[in-house]
């Protein structure tokens, strides 16, 4: 019988009660006394110069409440990137100030210029319309090659080639690759795009400013994966005003993917807006605006060659990376193109020499970060394609291929040459599990079913790393983090011995508020319903980094349960003292602390109640009450892996492509609820799935974004994907962490993309159309029949 | 203004809206019902279907005037009497058919209405129906099986569980 | 979106005495007009709603072939039409989704005369003719290039007269995103021949492949089709697809209509 509660148990989530009848509370469901509605005035022009924003008229009309602009901003401070990245010459990168509100220039399609507050967002939308704004329209920078090649023309006028940096990672180790590549049997290259995504968590973003004249006190409700970190962003870098007198909430969060890290500027203006106005402001995106203000994801433009044998033993690796940051920096821009890129580039595989190449391209588009895998799903997909097209050009069995060249179990822990230290894994078990539960055994058979309805079928594989939980905080500090990155839980053991846990994690989708009281009640023999999970308002959290890059878990959870074992260490002396032991011989299971060897214990609601009604305590020696607090920093990131298979059927009529399956083998460490990981697998393929497939953001020369709405930008339905195959029974314990637990909330999402495509340009070499050796993402019909009728 | 009437979960509601007052903001800003949720501004992603008179409707693209009088269901009529969940909600508990809950009301007020109109529908039957409501965390998986559970059919061979 | 005064008469006659007013605006289920307006692209002081007069819905047989009312929902000419003329049925049966096809009505589709809508194929594949509340139009006369009719001021749709085919059948390819037509064709055969109307490809909308009719005409086999290919000199070019990836489509689909058909 599997497990019905506790750790490893498919608990159903709690949480589920609430989103199933309607009584969610989303950051857009909140509504404040007296409240005014926010409206943004946004660039439609990529480039212009702000000759002039005259308000007076729009002011003037009915409703309207007040009007800022960026000339109001112009004193506070900017948005900072979170990581300070270097150039291979030793510069550091170039950091433009990005204002709460554009001032002196727009530099993309919706950069927000002013922010108008009325009693109705109707009036405040008309008085919009109003604002007299005069602008300068200059050349808008879209492509990066273009934007590298023509010094002349700058996003930011300091900048001069549009770079804000040129990494190399590791630049010692750049001579020995190329001698590597100059001396190597066989050099397979590749240029590839990492098409650029936009995130579309369903809620779309929302803030309400609401300042307190009478005490000084900010408060924000926000759509925030990490409210702790938008404070601090918010108070000591951008408004300047000290963290205790601002609050942030992130109530229910309707999805994030990376999109709702970072702190954007319609934040900062809401609180200002308020602390004006002395009423509350209220801002929800609409869809449109979603498109054209979030931060994007992906957009590489890479040449990845791989060097080997003949026999496919690989030599060496080298890339050639263009990332676009977009106009501004946002928060984790520079870090993703980076260390949560070039440091992949050895996969699951041995290959001796790595060399990677990051320039960072300013565009007159939308900031581009972190989207769910961040850097790391560009990795994958770059390397499990050029190693498909080596094993085409050597004639090699794609299976056999990895498999030659995966990390052996006898080889952890495992330095990479591009600077990580995998602690343990096992690609081989969840290569032949894969291969077992995608009955890779059967494939003729299928294709052969495929063809005689007229259909080429193909089989894609992808093996699978990544690096998530990122930390310790002295290491990435020495790399150019800004933070820290560990995280922190407090434990109240209540009088009656109900638990309240308070989590720096925040959960928007991830089931938190289930899967951390099964680890607690488990760890403390208690019922999981005496535990309640505390997150998303930073008057009641410890000093947490929030949820993003799978570190949850890892990271959170880990601090949760340094925080549990500090209560139970606190119990056995309680314990003792009241069971006339000594501390030593108190012994903790099942929620009992009890004297070895004996019959005498006490449950863990009476050592709560004395705790707090200490009559008879050790008073002298030790404090009352029952509450402790954890800080938790990883000894090093956890590196789950894994391996897919994705079979497709192509319509080489019309170039549809249909996925037929798809199959996950993952090692996870130990899981605590099946059930989320699964789902969150399920997720991640299904986002991967349409990266490959359906989804692009493309704007036109000038800078307008054309597929800025549903109706052009595909999102992935029901009908575009099969049931999944999961699997996470191939369990390697992460060495490092007391729960033995790597993160899967983006596992999918990195993993997929490469295994789709990768099956589809099989189905076409199958096919015999040969000449077809690369399609870029998505994959669309109109693309596949091109290719094939080229 | 004009003062709307009509009949949401079994209530006789009204509230004031101008012309363009939609169903959506009628049900979330007139009658604080905020289970209905607003995700595009494209009749495209169906976080917002609610049943008009037993059929499900985009409540962002239709305007209150046009339905007054109209009976209306949103996800806050789901439950039981009793206040249990219904047995579309209770499937896509069972079988973690939501992961953020943004897209959810959409979706169970779809799903409902499949149900009604076809009680056994195929696996591709559901993803067809489900064409108009989009989920972004859950790759769908967990939806498709929660309402092939909901219908009654055993969903145990479905992969993964 | 900018506030208008909504009105919704129960007669043609009441319809159309309000059409007169100043700025006023026909709405029907609103799909595609509301988006529009949330946009602020449309800005009517007065918006006529369509879908509130009984004499303008509902789908029966009569003299002209199948008569569906301008008001009458996709869903329900899905339902109702399915014996009558079951291309047409399905095709209903494909537009958009669930939710919109509540909503969405035949009316609203031809009125607005999208060049990727579903309905304008149907018309113009079968030779229907629009009724208005002023006169009837021949589908030949009617479609006047993208999001163009022949409607006048004022004037506005009451009910679509199809001829019943011998034969007919509606192969749509879905753009990914909006679900509309990437490109589709309908194909119907009658006794004075066949009739091929395709949606989603020309920046003219709506057209007949006179070519492909005069060939399946004389023989209604996919193989018919064999030496044909489609001008696409003026064919829409977008993210989705190029004027050579739709000529495509349009030869690929209409085989595969015949075939279905």
């Amino acid at each position: 019988m599997p497990k019905d509660h506790g750790i490893g148990a498919s608990v159903k989530r709690r949480e589920d009660i609430r989103f199933l009848t309607g009584q969610g509370r989303y950051t857009a469901d909140i509504n404040l006394h007296k409240q005014g509605y926010a409206y943004f005035a946004r660039s439609e022009m990529a480039h212009a110069t702000i000759n002039k924003i005259d308000t007076t008229a729009a002011s003037a009309m009915p409703g309207v409440l007040a009007i800022m602009t960026g000339a109001d901003f112009a004193a506070m401070g900017g948005n900072p990137a979170g990581w300070y990245i270097n150039s291979r010459d030793g510069a550091t990168m170039k950091e433009p100030k990005r204002p709460v509100l554009a001032h002196g220039k727009v530099r993309h399609v919706g950069d927000a210029y002013a922010i108008v507050v009325a009693e109705t967002l109707e009036q405040a939308k008309d008085a919009a319309a109003a604002i007299d704004a005069d602008f300068t329209e200059l050349p808008a920078i879209v492509d990066m090659a273009k934007a590298v090649a023509n010094p002349a023309h700058r996003v930011h006028d300091e900048i001069d080639n549009n770079v804000c940096f040129d990494w190399g990672w590791i630049e010692d180790n750049r001579a020995a690759v190329d001698a590597a590549f100059a001396a190597a049997p066989h050099v397979t290259t590749l240029e590839l795009v990492n098409n650029r995504l936009v995130p579309n968590a369903m809620e779309p973003r929302a803030s309400i400013g609401d300042y307190d004249a009478g005490t000084g006190d900010y408060k924000l409700y926000t759509t925030s994966q990490n409210p702790h970190l938008s404070r601090l962003l918010i108070a000591a870098f951008v408004m300047g005003i000290p963290e205790n007198k601002l609050t942030v909430i992130a109530p229910d969060v309707g999805g994030g993917f990376g999109s709702k890290i970072y702190h954007y500027g319609e934040e900062a203006a809401v609180l200002a807006a308020s602390k004006a106005l002395r009423r509350p402001v209220k801002w929800v995106a609409e869809r449109s605006e979603s498109f054209l203000s979030d931060a994007h994801g992906r957009d590489h433009v890479t040449t990845i060659q791989l060097a080997l044998d003949k026999d496919g033993t690989f030599l060496a690796l080298r890339t050639e990376t263009m990332a676009n940051v977009g106009a501004y920096l946002s928060n984790f821009a520079t870090v993703t193109p980076t260390f949560l890129h070039g440091t992949l580039m050895a996969g699951p595989y041995k290959t001796p020499l790595v060399y990677v190449n990051v320039k960072a391209v300013f565009t007159n588009t939308a900031p581009v970060d972190a989207y769910r895998g961040a850097g790391r799903p560009e990795a994958t997909y770059s390397i499990e394609r050029v190693i498909d097209k080596a094993a085409d050009e050597l004639g090699l069995d794609k299976v056999e291929i990895r498999r030659k060249n995966f990390i052996t179990t006898d080889m952890f822990p495992y330095t990479t040459p591009v600077g990580l230290v995998y602690d343990t894994g096992n690609y081989q078990a969840t290569l032949e599990k894969m291969i077992e539960l995608g009955d890779l055994a059967g494939f003729e058979k299928r294709a052969a079913a495929s063809k005689a309805k007229g259909k080429l079928r193909g089989l894609g594989l992808s093996t699978w790393i990544e690096a998530c939980g990122i930390a310790p905080s002295h290491l990435v500090g020495v790399l150019g983090a800004r933070v820290g990155l560990f995280d922190a839980a407090t434990v109240r053991v209540n009088a009656t011995g109900s638990i309240s846990v308070m989590t720096g994690a925040h959960s928007h989708g991830q089931g938190h508020e289930t899967v951390f009281a099964q680890i607690v009640a488990e760890r403390l023999g208690i019922a999981e319903s005496a535990v309640e999970i505390v997150h998303g308002d930073t008057s009641k959290i410890p000093f947490g980094m929030g949820s993003y890059g799978s570190r949850s878990l890892a990271v959170a959870g880990s601090a949760m349960v340094k925080a549990v074992d500090k209560i139970i260490a606190k119990g056995k002396k309680i314990a003792a003292h009241m069971l006339e032991a000594a501390e030593g011989d108190i012994e903790f299971a099942d929620g009992k602390f009890s004297v070895a060897g004996t019959d005498k214990a006490k449950t863990f609601g009476e050592i709560a109640f004395s705790a707090y009604v200490p009559h008879n305590y050790p008073l002298e020696t030790l404090e009352p009450g029952l509450e402790e607090t954890s800080f938790y920093d990883p000894a090093n990131f956890t590196y789950p892996a894994g391996a897919y298979a994705c079979e497709v059927e192509v319509d080489p009529a019309t170039g549809q492509v249909e996925v037929a399956s798809f199959t996950c083998a993952d090692d996870f460490g130990n899981v605590m609820n099946p059930m989320i990981v699964e789902g969150q697998v399920h997720g991640g393929v299904g986002q991967g799935i349409g990266q490959a497939l359906l989804e692009n953001t493309i704007y036109d020369e000038n800078g307008q974004l054309l597929s800025a709405s549903y109706m052009d930008y595909a999102m992935p339905r029901a009908e575009d994907v099969p049931f999944y195959t999961v699997d996470h029974s191939c369990v390697t314990e992460c060495t490092h962490n007391p729960l033995g637990v790597k993160g899967c909330g983006e596992a999918g999402a990195i993993g997929s993309p490469p295994a789709v495509v990768n099956a589809v340009i099989d189905a076409l070499q199958r096919g015999g159309y040969k000449h077809v050796t690369h399609i870029d993402m998505p994959v669309s019909p109109s693309r596949v029949w091109a290719a094939i009728n080229a | 203004m004009t003062k709307v009437t009509m009949v949401v979960n079994g209530k006789t509601v009204s509230a004031e809206t101008e012309g363009r007052t939609l169903l959506s903001a009628y049900l979330r800003e007139g009658l604080g019902l905020t289970g209905t949720h607003v995700g595009c501004d494209t009749s495209q992603c169906g976080a917002c279907v609610v049943h008009v008179d037993g059929k499900p409707v985009k409540s962002c693209s239709v305007f209150a005037q046009d339905v007054a009088g109209s009976q209306v269901r949103t996800i806050e009529g789901m439950a039981n009497a009793d206040g249990s969940l219904g047995v579309v909600q209770q499937a896509f508990q069972d079988h973690h058919g939501l992961q953020c809950g943004f897209c959810t009301p959409g979706m169970v007020m779809s799903s409902a209405a499949l149900l009604a109109e076809n009680p056994k529908p195929t696996e591709s039957e559901v993803r067809h129906y489900l064409e108009g409501n989009i989920c972004r965390c859950t790759g769908y998986h967990n939806i498709v099986k929660a309402v092939l559970a909901a219908s009654g059919q055993d969903v145990a061979s479905v992969p993964a569980e | 979106m900018y506030d208008f005064e909504f009105v919704k008469p129960s007669t043609i006659a009441e319809a159309t005495k309000a059409l007169t007013a100043e700025g006023a605006q026909a709405l029907s289920g609103g799909q595609t007009l509301v988006p529009t307006m949330k946009q602020r692209l449309a800005a009517p002081g007065v918006l006529v709603c369509l879908t509130g007069i009984a004499e303008t819905k509902g789908v029966c047989k009569g003299d002209g072939g199948l008569h569906v009312g301008a008001a009458t929902p996709h869903a329900v000419v899905a339902r109702e039409a399915a014996s009558h003329y079951p291309a047409l049925a399905a095709l209903a049966g494909g537009i958009g989704d669930p939710a919109v096809r509540n909503r969405g009505t035949l009316g609203g589709s031809i009125a607005n005369n999208d060049p990727a809508a579903c309905y304008p194929s149907a018309v113009l594949g079968s030779g229907a003719t629009v009724v208005t509340n002023k006169r009837k139009i021949a589908a030949d006369d009617y479609f006047q290039g993208m999001f163009t009719t022949a409607l006048e001021e004022g004037e506005f749709i009451t009910e679509v007269a199809f001829p019943i085919p011998e034969k007919a059948a509606y192969v749509k390819f879905n753009q990914p995103a909006s679900r509309f037509a990437l490109t589709a064709v309908f194909v119907a055969k009658y006794a004075d021949g066949v009739r091929v109307a395709v949606t989603g490809a020309s920046n003219d909308g709506v057209f007949r492949w006179s070519e492909a009719e005069e060939a399946l005409s004389k023989d209604f086999s996919a193989a018919a089709l064999a030496g044909l290919s489609v001008d696409h000199s003026d064919f829409i070019s977008d993210l989705h697809g190029t004027p050579a990836y739709r000529g495509n489509l349009v030869k690929v689909l209409t085989a595969r209509a015949v075939a279905a058909a």
